[in-house]
């Protein structure tokens, strides 16, 4: 084998036009631009595409049923579990949401959302010592949802309820997150003022600690 | 001449990559860094490189879909030959990779390499650990189960405390209103595509570095980086008293991978795959979700911070640790090198290693959650209930039936989140306790809707019961106070001391 492919030296280039270097550098610049143009051109849509679930939000909300209201009685609470109805075949079974119905008297329901306040966690609900527990970082409710004790910073998120037809039904569809809509409700067992959650229903005739304004409940 | 050599001179004449080549591996570097100190940083390449093979082994069968993928990891597990072993040799490598990561960030850090010229190098390091870590979150998102689920729940709630962008952040990450199939495949796409491809971009400019600027040299007390200087004083070191890379220093690398890469394989054919525990259905509430070890110490901290601290800590630490990564090498590019002329920096890394290992360990033992079981799997210790009235046996129901068990030890076993009870009666008095349990508080909510008096009642009367070992029962100084018209004589109680001293 003899060959040879070592590039020729300098001198064996032909000399090149200065004029014909400008022309093509100006050039060269200008098909860089037309580059950009196009890239910007067919990477906005998707930017729109990427960012589709935050345009899509406001949809993200429908009434759904949870059960007969006959299957709730007054001063129980009782896990349910919907189809989320904002669903893929593909989904499987993490469409199932699971929520808690709390009926206080004949017709009267609050539903709370299964996520801790704190970082999301599903609660778990205590019929006998009437609280809600959560396995992650220990936060604790009371039975109307408020805090009891632990990290999180508000009570339990709520959806809005309704019945109809004998059906309870949720206005459900978007996982609750601190700044969402479930946020904007305050929980029914909190009383809110300037934004921060003073005491609860459930312990307002419990006088603080005398002498001092510690609060007596965790 | 034999065919081999023919075929060899016939790429090499069309590719030319012979000298590149062997300027890089034949550069000299100094002899003192031909050290097993050195090795960390190419046995994280080669976790590097195993991952990504393990990965694409994976991906053959895995499928990325809310509904599917769990059954996929089955299939792994239990039908294909060795499947089971790729997924085994896939998780333990990432755990590897982090550790081996970590180390080599410590080593690099001790050994002073971050400084002039090397800052670039160093930078581009945390970028590169912030992709491990993203590689090993994401990694175990795909291990789509009850953990995933939850762990990206509480992604979710993470970035839901971001303000004014949060809900938009939210729905980002999930691709849609609930944590689904969207979600899934946008985890896939960046755990296979996105954090990868950069990944290995960033290693490659990183490697690149290495070899132009030359291996990091060992720290002499008193030789001083200089930007003026150091430049000349390094090709000095490495020409007069250096040693080409191969084969003199790259030995102890190869011998060093090879070693990680079998304690790897030793691991996942001793421990095995990693999961996946139940199927991520969330209606499915019985579940304790914990994350990965390496983000172990993450959920320690955020069961600790106060409620007021903890959307300003989560957002705002990290970007300032980060931050601050970046920025040494700038503060201090230049100056000594040893770690022993720079205290503060072995003391930082000593603080980081033992908070992350106290962090971790209570991230084990989870002393902040309530055993969910305990009230119902743990039964009263026979010796609590030895020589007990009616009443007091009927407070044991109590306490185990109100799932104080939960939150309180009996015996060593039970919940830690509220001290241990055993001995309870040696610390408050019947009243004491009576309050405590009715109105709650330090961190204990209030009972007194829950129970009614005659509960509350034999409840109180059984943990009053609790002083072992013929320890005296608390007493209540006021009553002696009330009865005597004075201080009992050996009391150590405080004239007006009481509201100091009350339980909160």
């Amino acid at each position: 084998m003899d060959e040879s492919l070592t590039t020729p030296s300098p001198e064996h280039e032909p000399q090149r036009d200065e004029a014909g270097i400008s022309r093509r550098t100006f050039l060269m610049k200008v098909g860089i631009a037309l580059n950009a143009i196009v890239g910007i051109a067919i990477a906005t849509p998707v930017v729109v595409y990427l960012v589709g679930p935050v345009l899509r939000r406001g949809e993200y909300r429908h009434w759904i049923s949870v059960g007969d209201v006959s299957e709730f009685h007054p001063g129980e609470t009782k896990l349910v579990t919907f189809r989320n109805p904002f669903r893929h075949e593909t989904d499987g079974d993490t469409a199932n949401v699971p929520a808690y119905v709390r009926c206080t008297a004949p017709g009267k329901f609050v539903v709370f959302a299964i996520n801790c306040a704190h970082l999301g966690c599903p609660v778990r609900w205590f019929s006998e010592s009437q609280l809600f527990m959560c396995p992650c970082h220990g936060g604790v409710y009371y039975a109307d949802g408020s805090r009891a004790s632990g990290p999180p910073e508000r009570g339990l998120f709520t959806y809005e309820a309704r019945i109809e037809g004998g059906q309870l039904m949720i206005d459900a569809g978007q996982m609750p997150t601190l700044s969402n809509r479930a946020m904007a409700v305050p929980c029914p067992g909190s009383v809110q003022t300037n934004g921060t959650q003073v005491a609860t229903n459930l312990v307002t005739r419990i006088a603080p600690w005398p002498g001092t304004k510690t609060p007596t409940i965790g | 001449m034999a065919w081999y050599k023919d075929t060899y001179d016939w790429l090499e004449r069309r590719l030319q990559l012979e000298k590149p080549i062997k300027d890089a591996v034949m550069h000299p570097v100094p002899t003192r860094t031909a050290s097993w100190w050195y090795v960390f940083g190419s046995a994280s390449l080669t976790l590097l490189i195993l991952q990504v093979v393990t990965g694409i082994l994976l991906a053959l069968v895995y499928v990325p879909s809310g509904g599917h993928a769990w059954q996929t990891l089955q299939v792994l597990n239990y039908q294909l030959p060795l499947g089971w072993f790729l997924r085994a040799m896939h998780g333990w490598g990432s755990n590897f990779m982090v550790a081996v990561v970590l180390i080599h960030m410590a080593q690099v850090f001790l050994f002073g390499a971050y400084k002039f010229p090397r800052e670039l190098t160093w930078i581009l390091g945390v970028f590169m650990l912030l992709l491990t870590l993203g590689m090993a979150f994401t990694g175990q998102v795909l291990r789509f189960d009850q953990d995933a689920y939850w762990g990206l729940a509480i992604g979710a709630s993470i970035m839901g405390r971001v303000p004014f962008v949060g809900g938009a952040l939210v729905d980002i990450m999930l691709g849609g209103p609930i944590i689904g199939s969207e979600t899934l495949t946008r985890f896939f796409a960046l755990h296979v595509f996105v954090i990868p491809g950069i990944l290995l971009f960033f290693t490659a400019l990183h490697v690149w570095m290495v070899v132009v600027l030359g291996v990091n040299e060992w720290p002499v007390p008193g030789r001083i980086v200089r930007r003026s200087t150091y430049m000349r004083e390094y090709h000095e070191l490495t020409h007069k008293d250096g040693l080409p890379f191969v084969p003199e220093a790259v030995w102890k690398d190869l011998f060093f991978s090879a070693a990680i890469l079998f304690a790897v394989a030793f691991c996942a054919a001793v421990f095995g795959p990693y999961g996946p525990t139940g199927v991520p259905d969330p209606s499915i509430i019985q579940t304790v979700p914990k994350p990965d070890f390496f983000f172990l110490w993450i959920y320690t901290v955020l069961s600790y911070l106060p409620p007021s601290m903890e959307t300003p800590f989560i957002l705002i630490v990290p970007a300032v640790a980060v931050a601050i990564l970046i920025a040494l090498p700038f503060v201090a590019g230049v100056g000594e090198k040893s770690w022993w002329r720079r205290p503060i920096a072995v003391f930082a890394v000593m603080f980081i290693a033992v908070c992350f290992s106290v962090f971790t360990q209570l991230g084990t033992s989870t002393p902040w959650s309530p055993h969910m079981s305990a009230w119902s799997g743990a039964a009263v210790p026979v010796e609590y209930l030895h020589s007990r009235t009616p009443l007091e046996r009927r407070g044991a129901l109590v306490f185990q039936q109100k799932q104080c068990r939960n939150c309180h030890a009996l015996g060593g076993v039970g919940g830690q989140r509220g001290p241990e009870l055993g001995d309870v009666a040696t610390r408050l008095t019947e009243d004491q306790m009576i309050r405590q349990v009715l109105l709650g508080g330090g961190n204990m909510p209030a009972y007194g809707s829950a129970l009614s008096p005659t509960e509350t009642t034999a409840l109180v009367r059984f943990l009053d019961t609790m002083h072992p070992n013929y320890q005296p029962a608390a007493g209540d100084a006021s009553r002696g106070v009330v009865q005597t018209g004075d201080v009992p004589p050996h009391s150590t109680v405080e004239r007006g001391g009481g509201e100091q001293n009350a339980p909160h």
